[in-house]
């Protein structure tokens, strides 16, 4: 069912698409934070992987890493590199003193995890500055992309991802704690957003990556 | 010289009066005789002098010195062997002589060990551990260790219990050797007159606490008053035949079916012959002192089996 | 004194008895290893169900760190009973064997002769804590390898890179030294009122496991007494393992989140030894012995 109102934006998103399309493969070096109220946890590095259609991945270079589940792994390269989408006007809207254009992003697929993705597109240099994406599974993630040196194949230098995160609690006989936790912490820790912030060093782009890497 | 000087010394266990305003002296080359019943006070005393316990009144002086204030420097000259020869079972002799060697701030060769073990006839068995030691080795050991820091005084509490009468013999004579060739000064306490009056110089008894008499062993055990206890086949017949007697005047009681008479030890053997003469059927005639008559008397009140029965 | 004090310690380590400690925890950590050998990935689950609901944790979470932390929680349960089974029985065992009587009669000032015989069993509980950290964090590095550190807080999650990891477990260990060594203290001071080594034994670790209990329960009642209770602070030394974060909630390496507490607890575990220790000696030094 099509939205009478709703202009179809369909071109915008082929355009934006047929920049990233530049782009057959990439790998990044990263660093990586997590920003969980209730994780305490230092910076990482982290390597990413990409190659066209929809082939993603986060590899942490050594160390412990935690990940909001199936999130960072929603690519917005993937979802938009798929064709089986429907794109929708929602306006205009301003984020950091910038107009964007607001789509909205319906995937026909009846079983994709996907439900609804939420862009908005810097028009005139056809880059994505954030996107909202509604899982089936995973809840709702939210996506800022920061652009620099690679803005030219629409790759960022700065992704925050945020989520929500539901609190959670350990029985006290597995971790044999005695003390409670102190009001000041526990106000610190209530109904925060989640954060995952990954700046990215440098871009390897299109020199080619065995698929093996993916597995 | 006193060596030991005990003035009015008591102790309380809550109400019960252990040790009940006590004096006495030792001087050098004692043979201290401390007797006394199971329970009268010996170990007490004997433990506040050797500051195991602390006493509720009196004093105590050793060497000259107050104990209470020169406790280190008189222990380090005194050797004790207190009720039990208690050392550590999972140590064999030797270490456990140099152990408490060390505890009296010595340290002693390999050889000087060894010689100190193979005067109480251990030093075959140094290495075993005390685990697989007799009730008689352990006592040896115990002495050993008591001497090994060439003590001028040694106390010896209850050295003879639970030792069979060569362990016992042997005691006797260590104690005997300690005095006469190495002159110390030695306090031994017993339960058994028998045992003290082969080896004492000066004797103490003390009953529930209190000191009953004191002097010295040459006075306690005069010969004159030598007492002996005669048993016979017919006691009636043999108290009349001697009251006829010139022997009337030695008779002291009747005691069931024995006779007890009083003499100077020499008139014994005279004795011998006039119950032959008289044909009293003589089943034993035994020797008895006079203190042992005055020790039973006192401090048992009641007829004392064990003391007869040695 | 010196000399005192290594007879303590040589009679210590020539008692079978010691080594019931040392076989003992040779024993435990080497089951918990196996175990997490075995069957770490499910244990690692069953600690994160809750928290691998809505996140991924990606590494080598089971790595000798790791495992060296749940040794550490699961075992120092259990050593204050192997510090109680040779601290306890100091006087008590004397007493009993009638040694004591002959020491007694010894040189030796009684207060020489408490200080001597607590050192040695301080020696010896350091001793069995040193074999801990063998065990527990020198073998768990050897057999499951480094990494950073992931650890379960009843309220958060903590990371610790893997090189600011060692300096915390120096710490820690030092800490549980310290917690230990009031047990020692403790059961120290129990072993002067018996002429067996069972009673003070059972009785230190009655205290302990009633201490203990009281600690861990939440109830307002007992919440009140719990600063008092030094079990409530024997656990401090986890302490160690929570940084402090920055404005951006990011975990600053070579921090600990709340030093003053561990400080507190150290003082209050230093405040319990010296306490036990000195009513022992002021005890000793007034006590008849009678055995």
């Amino acid at each position: 069912m099509q939205m009478i109102t709703a202009q179809d934006m369909t071109a915008l998103i082929n355009k934006v698409k047929a920049k990233m399309d530049q782009v057959n493969d990439y790998t990044a070096e990263g660093k990586m934070k997590t920003d969980v109220a209730f994780i305490k946890a230092p910076i990482g590095r982290v390597k990413v992987f990409y190659k066209k259609p929809n082939l993603f991945k986060l590899q942490r270079d050594g160390g412990i890493s935690i990940l909001p589940k199936g999130g960072v792994t929603v690519n917005m390269r993937s979802i938009i590199t798929t064709n089986d989408f429907m794109a929708l006007d929602a306006g205009e809207q301003v984020l950091n003193a910038q107009k964007l254009r607001v789509v909205k992003l319906l995937p026909n697929a009846d079983n994709s995890d996907v439900i609804l993705t939420t862009m908005y597109i810097d028009e005139a240099n056809l880059l994505v500055k954030k996107a909202v994406t509604t899982t089936r599974e995973n809840g709702t993630y939210e996506m800022e992309m920061q652009y620099g040196k690679f803005a030219g194949y629409g790759l960022p230098d700065k992704v925050v991802f945020s989520f929500n995160t539901k609190d959670y609690k350990l029985p006290k006989g597995i971790t044999l704690e005695f003390d409670d936790v102190d009001q000041e912490t526990k106000n610190r820790m209530k109904g925060k957003k989640g954060r995952v912030e990954i700046t990215y060093a440098n871009y390897e782009i299109n020199k080619g990556i065995h698929t093996s890497v993916f597995k | 010289m006193a060596i030991v000087s005990v003035q009015h010394l008591s102790k309380q266990f809550g109400s019960f009066s252990a040790v009940n305003d006590l004096s006495f002296t030792v001087e050098a080359g004692d043979v201290y005789g401390f007797l006394g019943q199971n329970g009268a006070g010996k170990s007490t005393t004997i433990r506040m002098l050797m500051t195991l316990i602390a006493p509720t009144a009196g004093s105590i002086k050793v060497f000259d010195m107050p104990l209470a204030t020169h406790r280190k420097e008189i222990l380090q000259q005194i050797g004790a062997v207190i009720e039990k020869p208690d050392v550590y079972k999972y140590l064999s002799a030797y270490d456990n002589l140099r152990l408490f060697a060390r505890l009296s701030g010595l340290q002693l060769s390999r050889k000087q060990l060894m010689d100190q073990l193979e005067m109480v006839g251990l030093a075959e068995r140094g290495y075993d551990t005390v685990r697989t030691f007799s009730q008689g080795m352990k006592q040896r050991l115990g002495i050993a260790i008591a001497l090994v820091h060439n003590p001028q005084l040694i106390v010896l509490d209850e050295p003879t219990n639970g030792l069979d009468p060569q362990g016992i013999a042997d005691i006797r004579n260590l104690i005997l050797r300690l005095s006469r060739e190495w002159k110390k000064t030695v306090i031994v306490s017993s339960h058994l007159l028998s045992e003290i009056e082969q080896i004492a110089t000066r004797v103490l008894i003390i009953d529930k606490g209190k000191k009953i008499v004191e002097g010295s062993a040459a006075d306690l055990f005069d010969p004159a008053q030598t007492l002996v206890e005669l048993t016979t086949t017919d006691s009636s017949f043999a108290w009349n035949s001697l009251q006829q007697s010139q022997w009337a005047g030695v008779l002291k009681e009747q005691r069931g079916a024995q006779i007890i008479l009083q003499l100077h030890r020499n008139d014994i053997p005279e004795l011998h012959k006039a119950l032959v003469q008289m044909q009293i059927g003589v089943i034993s005639l035994q020797l008895k002192h006079s203190l042992e008559d005055y020790f039973l008397q006192v401090t048992a009140g009641k007829q004392h089996v064990d003391a007869f029965s040695n | 004194m010196w000399t005192l004090f290594q007879i303590e310690l040589y009679k210590i380590f020539r008692r079978p008895r010691t080594y019931i400690a040392f076989a003992a925890i040779t024993a435990l950590i080497g089951v918990v290893q196996l175990g997490l050998k075995v069957d770490g990935k499910e244990y690692a689950e069953f600690v994160m169900a809750d928290f691998n609901s809505s996140f991924a944790v990606d590494g080598n979470i089971l790595n000798g760190y790791f495992i060296c932390y749940v040794v550490l929680q699961l075992l120092l349960v259990h050593v204050p009973l192997l510090i109680a089974l040779i601290a306890a029985d100091m006087i008590s065992g004397e007493a009993n064997m009638g040694t004591l009587r002959v020491l007694m009669t010894k040189p030796i000032s009684r207060w020489e002769f408490i200080l001597a015989k607590f050192s040695a069993s301080a020696v010896y509980t350091i001793l069995l804590l040193i074999w801990v950290a063998i065990q527990a964090l020198l073998l768990s590095m050897l057999i499951f390898g480094t990494d950073d550190m992931f650890i379960m807080k009843s309220s958060y999650a903590v990371v610790i890179k893997a090189d600011d990891v060692f300096w915390r477990y120096a710490g820690a260990f030092c800490f549980a030294a310290l917690a230990m060594t009031t047990v020692a203290a403790l059961g120290f001071l129990l072993s002067l009122f018996a002429d067996n080594s069972i009673g003070p034994i059972v009785a230190t670790m009655s205290v302990i496991i009633v201490s203990t209990i009281l600690s861990t329960m939440s109830i307002p009642l007992f919440n009140a007494i719990k600063p008092y209770l030094f079990t409530s602070h024997m656990i401090t030394w986890k302490e160690f393992f929570d940084l402090k974060v920055n404005d951006m909630n990011e975990a600053i390496p070579g921090t600990i989140q709340n030093p003053q507490k561990l400080w507190n607890s150290a003082m209050v575990l230093m405040a319990h030894i010296i306490v036990f220790v000195g009513a022992a000696g002021i005890i000793f030094k007034r006590k008849d012995v009678l055995s």
